[in-house]
């Protein structure tokens, strides 16, 4: 590990002019995922700005029915927020959904939002990466790739975000707040993240040196009825391979709306939008759920060994909107 | 703690057990080397060192985390619970005694660990935090009880390589109803 010099920063403009200040430096939450990266040679910091001390540590309601979360919460005390797990509990599913119980005390929900993919070339410093070293080639798209992207993926990089709680915000229009030297900015989270394209090193819309405060998710009643799937190669303690977060609002067998976002398709957490629109007024049956799984995965582009998340994700939608469906009935 | 201007080391006072002890590191140096290397606490054990095996839980404010993923500089005002810090004296916590008592290991590696996870699990569980395998999640739900199916998932961060999984299930479950026990038996001491 190269070295580096550490500050703990007290309040958020501190915490930015810290950065700025340096030539290469980072914020470090609960580093379950940068001291990782910095071990393996991946990311080489000159500072670390830890932000852990920040008054960004609440959950609160705000006036018009919303949440506002401060980018320090841990995802243990997310997942377990009551008016999460009230109001939006297919967020508290996906928290619970990802890592382990020592990561999620430590993980923040700034970091979750901007950790790295844990695609195997871009965390091994011995060979090319586009993400890693722009222009060096990208291995997995004739290499190992059955865990890779089937959606918006280019030829330059077919990585996929890792991130479950990602997935829950997506589908819940979360909005992205954070501090630059130049003032406050905001973003909605399906925003945050750049297309793939042939620059696949630059991930996010994040003005250089800013610093992710907040998450709020406005209100949203048929949020109260949402779950979270995933599916992974064993029952606990990994990364998906597919998953989905759904809400359903419905009345007289017909669907009034809908949310829907699929994670570890792409290299961001996927609004399905093209799903939503088919599930929309449309009624609230099997057809309707397996129409609209077709036209999200219309756009798929699956790679020799990864087609089978298109099967997966397609069954996947089409179990989660019924199971919901059948709970709103019940 | 003390920085100089762009230096990469500091000097610091970390709360282990109870105890202060003032050190120098290389800001490099995870919250596991600086137990095991530099203040001689070896029963945190070092496992795959990237966050995957549980081998290194301990404890930082009653949470469990991974010490080899957590910068030792970055622990500094926290107060920290290794293996070591978790009997009373010679009696030894009821999770341990389970352990013990139920053979909840056969190599010992990963028992540390276990322990210190084990002892979180049933904290939270008390607390009423919900896991992946809890149907309803939602706050006005029954809280789950603590099945083996519950332990299983709270306990997936801990890895054990000799496949002893069975006992420590059940030692976890002895060491929850231990727990609650004593909590009770505290309750009707209070009230009388």
């Amino acid at each position: 590990m190269k070295e580096f010099d550490y500050r703990r920063a007290q309040d958020v403009t501190g915490a930015v002019a810290l950065l700025a200040a340096a030539a290469d430096a980072r914020f470090l939450g609960g580093g379950t995922n940068l001291v990782d990266l910095m071990k393996s040679g991946v990311e080489r910091p000159d500072l670390l700005v830890d932000v852990r001390e920040l008054p960004l540590d609440r959950v609160e309601s705000t006036a018009d029915g919303g949440l506002r979360i401060g980018a320090t919460v841990t995802n243990s005390d997310l997942a377990a927020h009551p008016d999460v797990r009230r109001r939006y509990p297919a967020l508290t599913q996906a928290v619970l959904a990802g890592a382990s119980g020592q990561l999620r005390n430590m993980a923040t929900v700034g970091g979750n939002l901007l950790q790295r993919t844990r695609c195997g070339y871009f965390t091994d410093v011995s060979g090319p990466c586009n993400k890693r070293v722009p222009g060096s080639g990208c291995p997995a798209v004739a290499g190992e790739h059955h865990n890779h992207a089937v959606l918006g993926a280019s030829g330059h990089c077919v990585a996929v975000h890792p991130s479950d709680m990602g997935v829950a915000l997506t589908a819940f229009d979360a909005q992205v707040r954070y501090e630059t030297l130049d003032g406050p900015g905001e973003v909605p989270l399906t925003d945050l993240y750049l297309p793939v394209g042939d620059t696949p090193h630059r991930e996010t819309t994040l003005p250089p040196g800013a610093l992710i405060t907040h998450i709020t998710l406005p209100p949203a009643p048929l949020a109260a009825h949402s779950r979270y799937r995933k599916v992974r190669e064993r029952a606990s303690y990994a990364f998906a391979i597919g998953s989905v977060a759904a809400a359903l609002d419905m009345k007289d067998g017909q669907v009034r709306e809908a949310r829907l976002a699929l994670g570890a398709v792409a290299s961001r957490p996927w609004r399905a939008r093209a799903a939503e629109t088919v599930l929309t007024g449309a009624p609230a049956t099997g057809e309707t759920f397996a129409a609209a799984a077709d036209a999200e995965l219309a756009a798929a582009a699956p790679l020799p060994d990864n087609g089978y998340k298109v099967t997966l994700m397609r069954n996947l939608m089409v179990s989660v909107l019924t199971e919901l469906a059948e709970g709103d009935a019940r | 703690m003390a920085p100089t201007p762009s230096s990469t080391t500091s000097t610091l006072t970390l709360d282990i057990n109870g105890e202060k002890h003032h050190l120098s590191v290389d800001h490099r140096t995870t919250l596991l080397d600086a137990l095991r290397e530099r203040l001689g606490l070896t029963g945190t054990k070092k496992g795959c060192d990237q966050g995957q095996c549980g081998a290194c839980t301990v404890l930082l404010d009653r949470r469990r985390v991974v010490s080899c993923l957590h910068l030792a500089v970055a622990a500094e005002g926290r107060e920290i619970t290794t293996i070591e810090g978790i009997a009373d004296g010679d009696d030894l916590h009821p999770v341990q005694q389970a352990f013990l008592d139920l053979d909840g290991y056969q190599c010992g590696y990963c028992t540390p660990g276990q322990v210190c996870s084990a002892i979180a699990v049933i904290e939270e569980h008390a607390a009423g935090w919900p896991s992946a395998a809890t149907e309803d999640v939602r706050p006005e739900s029954v809280p789950p009880p603590l099945t083996p199916d519950e332990i299983r998932e709270r306990m997936s961060g801990n890895l054990c390589r000799c496949g002893a999984y069975v006992s420590i299930v059940q030692a976890v479950a002895r060491g929850a109803r231990a727990h609650e026990e004593a909590r009770t038996a505290t309750a009707e001491e209070a009230a009388a």
